[in-house]
């Protein structure tokens, strides 16, 4: 499997390393590629956007033309984990013109809505289809506030806001974790993003449910 | 499951948190400013955070007496201007300034050589404290000091404030090229290193087996172009610092976005050609080598 690392900022070797081990858990080889510039992206089978700074990353993404390389990927229906800026930069709408959105999943986030760095944590998360609780690393995490009913219209009533332009035939989002009542990861057709980092740490399942369709999310 | 046992568990502060916090900033490069309008500019030119202080290093070096963490309400003022990270210096040595600016609501303390030392000998503890830090050094040895003393993130100390890149050149080879040695120890080998160096023992076995420092490892000190931020990071820096180098330069949005997209671009020639073109000039400097050992920031703290 070729797996592209968006690299233009961010946590960029703690992603290589994870989807290794979680290729590697499945008797494959994934074979990383950091992505700076563009080109790259349509060789990719998935995609890892990573945490970082989103203002930064949509700058470079927009720059260096990754962009509209990274919806063609989703709307080809290529898998991509997007964590934390990564999910930022991913969602529909993140209520800032300091960010340029790629529209691939339907939510808007509020960014930083866990407060500043020192109000940044870890704790154990309940996730759908997982067994046991996962270690959530939240780190100046963006919150979901709105999810899409993939029926294609705009969520926030287009009023300023944007077209879809991914997945246009509509699969709804599944939340898959909520914390106190907000949703902090979801799913929507190849598309998986998460408030938290599940790179920062060996637990691999974010990657299963992303990636390798091991986790049994339905019957919700 | 019980959500509210989740957030009974949740923990804060923890060097996971801490360390994950300085890899988010990794490819980026964190902007000195002095006030909320140089603030709004750095996030424009694309910085991942801002350091705030209250004079960047070339005028500290201009103007003399004692450089003193800036006033904590500006702060405050630059979180509410911008949505990136905002950071601050203090003094090496000085908990209450570090606790000050914690409650200020920094997102990451810098025990920072450029102001002035409360304390020649001992840095701050700085595994209680909930925000992260930032410490320079000069080699291997002072970097894990500063680990097993709570730091999250290395920076290269360099010669702030001079436009001179040489120090941080240096400082990098120096922490690079004696981790490539340690790599070859065997145990006892980097048990002797370990004591020749004054660094933990724990953390040299560790650098050693990593063939990294187990932070994040930045580079500052006299960084003033598109072609010193590619450099360092040509030299295994995971960022960029720049101090003097933005707002001492002819045009600093130019300047900011340029480095901005050196570091990404930084192996690729033809792209750092057309960014440096469009850089303008650079702040004018000092060169090291005129500088009187006493006035070298980098002498600040072991």
């Amino acid at each position: 499997m070729q797996a592209g690392v968006i690299a233009v900022q961010g946590d960029v070797s703690e992603h290589a390393a994870a989807i290794e081990r979680a290729a590697a858990a499945h008797g494959e080889a994934a074979e990383v590629v950091e992505i700076r510039q563009s080109g790259t992206v349509p060789d990719c089978d998935v995609l890892l956007m990573p945490g970082g700074e989103s203002t930064a990353i949509s700058r470079l993404l927009a720059r260096e033309g990754i962009d509209d390389e990274i919806r063609d990927h989703v709307a080809a229906g290529k898998p991509v984990l997007a964590t934390c800026a990564g999910l930022i930069v991913a969602a529909t709408d993140a209520k800032d013109e300091r960010v340029d959105t790629l529209d691939l999943i339907d939510v808007t986030v509020d960014r930083n809505a866990f407060g500043r760095q020192k109000d940044s944590f870890e704790a154990p998360l309940a996730v759908k289809g997982l067994e046991s609780p996962f270690p959530a690393v939240f780190i100046r995490a963006p919150l979901i506030d709105e999810v899409g009913d993939g029926s294609g219209v705009p969520i926030n009533g287009g009023d300023g806001g944007r077209q879809r332009t991914a997945d246009p035939d509509g699969d709804a989002v599944e939340v898959l974790a909520r914390w106190d009542g907000d949703p902090v990861a979801v799913r929507q057709g190849p598309v998986v993003g998460t408030s938290f980092h599940p790179e920062l740490t060996s637990d691999s399942r974010i990657h299963d449910l992303a990636f390798f369709d091991t986790v049994e999310v339905s019957g919700q | 499951m019980d959500e509210v046992d989740d957030i009974e568990e949740l923990k804060r502060g923890t060097d996971l948190v801490k360390r994950g916090f300085a890899k988010m900033q990794k490819g980026g490069v964190i902007m000195d400013v002095v006030n909320r309008e140089q603030a709004r500019i750095a996030e424009d030119a694309g910085a991942v955070a801002v350091m705030h202080l209250e004079a960047v290093p070339a005028d500290i070096r201009k103007r003399g007496g004692v450089a003193r963490m800036a006033n904590p309400a500006d702060i405050a003022e630059i979180t509410d201007e911008v949505s990136i990270p905002v950071m601050g210096k203090v003094r090496i040595g000085h908990r209450k300034e570090a606790e000050i600016m914690e409650a200020a609501g920094a997102d990451m303390v810098d025990e920072s050589e450029v102001l002035t030392p409360a304390e020649e000998k001992y840095h701050i503890d700085k595994r209680d404290f909930t925000a992260p830090f930032v410490c320079g050094a000069r080699n291997l040895g002072e970097a894990l000091r500063r680990i097993d003393e709570g730091a999250a993130m290395i920076r290269t100390k360099g010669e702030a404030g001079t436009g001179d890149v040489n120090q941080a050149v240096h400082h990098q080879r120096n922490i690079k090229s004696a981790i490539r040695k340690l790599e070859g120890m065997n145990y006892e080998e980097r048990e002797m290193w370990a004591r020749e160096n004054e660094a933990p023992r724990d953390l040299v076995h560790e650098t050693a087996d990593l063939g990294r420092l187990p932070v994040v490892n930045f580079a500052a000190g006299g960084i003033a172009t598109p072609a010193d931020a590619a450099l360092m990071m040509y030299h295994g820096c995971d960022g960029i610092f720049v101090g003097s180098g933005i707002f001492g330069a002819e045009d600093p949005e130019m300047m900011g976005s340029a480095i901005v997209e050196a570091v990404n671009n930084w192996d690729d020639p033809e792209a750092l050609f057309e960014i440096a073109s469009d850089a303008g000039s650079g702040m004018r400097g000092d060169a090291n080598v005129d500088l009187p050992e006493e006035e070298k920031l980098q002498n600040r703290g072991n």
